[in-house]
């Protein structure tokens, strides 16, 4: 009896697992490559973010701490960027230019610091401007508390929206069970702010007790992309799930995602974390990936230079080391593509001014997708 | 009384010497079992079986155990460029980790034996502060 109470288990398990994801969303190699690639920038271990100057400069977040300039095929290391806590996951990671940076000059970095009595490291936020190679008017904005000597999940990326407020990300810093469903603590959450770090009085947590203030949605577990969407404005984020479960979240006011209590991942030891994948007042996925392939990056396609690519949405995959290209119909998931496929791990992406693609790729630098006419 | 004397102190000279190593390195692979848990899990899995062709595997691994400095190198700096590992050729790239000469060893001593791997040898502070990037 009590082997065929195991048998039917194990048959619902294995079948609820193997069924997890419908035939449609198994990502194809296309037929017909839209491009070609050539490098432009090499010899960057880890190009965790890059953003694009007016004067057609690139400014590259190396993840050792090193932020590089390059322009007309020369690489500067700008100086006076912050010590950097290089440990695990963290290090120096995003970097995003104010939407008025024309005029105001103000350029944001996320990194891992240990700044604080305790040991270890935590997510930090900061901002400066460009002078002579080097940082200068540098501001702290936000540093996520405790610090601890975890080596994963720091989030960090960093988006503006239309009305010029600034979203970054902070994962959980591997404390699942006490940091992303407590708004009163960081960690496994995506943060809102005002340009120079301040607290916009209509946040959700404003008015709460014991809350971080800075909190704008929670439950999250590591997300490693943040992008505008296009059209709506909306700030979407994906995020590493556990094994499966990697996903991709449309960020709404106040919402809880659900980790570690809903989620579509197993742990790493193949032991189940949660029997739920959701749960009344916690927010489904728009999409989710089984297997994991640990995305970072993301950036929508609103140029026209790509054959039909125009408001996809690219995703970049550490694990399998190819770039994601899923084909949206509004906010469903319709199609995958694999781009990019044994490239390296490809760390971050962004569509340039000049409408083309930029892929960071690790090992390598920066690669960009050359359109073939 | 006299014949069992000498099996006692050798016991005892024989426990004395071995059993505090033993003890050392069982502490040691606790505490890398903690940092493998933390760093290295998410690629090369729970059972260190990795993922073929892309995370190579750490248990019964040639490379691993034969080739202890390289190993220890790739721990300590990151890893970059091909190596072959039980036949199979392997092209990725491990970030610097950022660990301590101390929990480099105690990894090193918690992948070296567990998963059917085993060795003698366990791997010292000592010996990984004397491996340099290149």
């Amino acid at each position: 009896m009590k082997i065929s109470i195991l048998s039917i288990y194990i048959f619902v398990v294995m079948t609820s697992v193997s069924c997890g994801q419908e035939p449609k969303n198994e990502v194809k190699v296309p037929e017909n490559m839209v491009f070609t690639t050539e490098t432009v920038v090499d010899g960057i271990p880890i190009p965790w973010g890059m953003a694009f100057l007016p004067d057609g400069a690139m400014l590259i977040t190396e993840k050792s701490g090193e932020l590089i300039h390059f322009k007309d095929g020369s690489k500067t290391v700008i100086g006076n960027v912050p010590e950097v806590y290089v440990r695990g996951q963290g290090g120096l990671l995003d970097v995003e230019l104010h939407p008025d940076y024309k005029n105001n000059g103000w350029l944001y970095l996320s990194y891992s610091s240990a700044e604080g009595d305790d040991k270890g490291g935590n997510t930090a936020i900061m901002r400066a401007r460009l002078k002579d190679n080097k940082l200068v008017d540098v501001q702290q904005l936000y540093k996520a508390t405790p610090n601890t000597s975890k080596g994963q999940h720091f989030g960090s990326r960093l988006e503006f929206d239309n009305e010029g407020y600034l979203y970054f990300s902070i994962g959980e810093r591997g404390d699942r069970d006490i940091n992303p469903q407590n708004i009163g603590r960081d960690g496994g959450k995506i943060y809102r702010v005002k340009d120079d770090g301040s607290i916009p009085s209509d946040n959700p947590f404003v008015g709460t007790d014991g809350a971080k203030t800075a909190i704008y949605s929670y439950g999250h577990r590591n997300p490693q992309g943040l992008a505008k969407h296009p059209e709506t404005g909306e700030i979407w984020d994906h995020e590493h799930g556990p094994r499966g479960g990697d996903e991709i979240n449309i960020i709404a006011k106040g919402k809880n995602y659900g980790w570690p209590v809903v989620t579509y991942g197993i742990n790493y030891s193949g032991t189940p974390i949660t029997d739920k994948t959701e749960m009344e007042g916690m927010e489904a996925p728009i999409h989710y990936w089984v297997p994991s392939i640990a995305p970072s990056g993301m950036a929508f396609v609103t140029s026209d230079k790509y054959a039909d690519w125009k408001g996809s949405l690219l995703v970049g995959s550490l694990s399998f080391q190819y770039l994601e290209r899923l084909v949206l119909d509004g906010t469903k998931v319709v199609a995958r593509e694999k781009l990019l496929a044994d490239m390296g791990r490809v760390r971050s992406v962004r569509q340039g001014p000049d409408g083309l693609i930029y892929v960071g790729v690790e090992g390598k630098g920066i690669v960009k997708l050359v359109p073939k006419n | 009384m006299k014949y069992l004397l000498l099996p006692y102190l050798s016991l005892v000279l024989f426990l004395g010497f071995f059993l505090p190593q033993d003890k050392e390195l069982e502490e040691s692979m606790e505490r890398g079992r903690d940092i493998y848990t933390d760093f290295c899990v998410q690629c090369h899995l729970e059972n260190g079986e990795g993922v073929a062709g892309t995370f190579p595997p750490l248990a019964k691994s040639d490379y691993l155990m034969e080739k202890r400095k390289e190993s220890i190198r790739g721990i300590k700096y990151g890893q970059q460029g091909e190596i072959v590992v039980n036949g199979e050729t392997y092209n990725n790239m491990m970030m610097p980790l950022g660990l301590t000469d101390g929990e480099v060893a105690d990894v090193m001593n918690y992948i070296t034996h567990t998963w059917g791997n085993s060795t003698d040898i366990t791997t010292t502070v000592e010996e990984v502060a004397a491996i340099h990037k290149n």
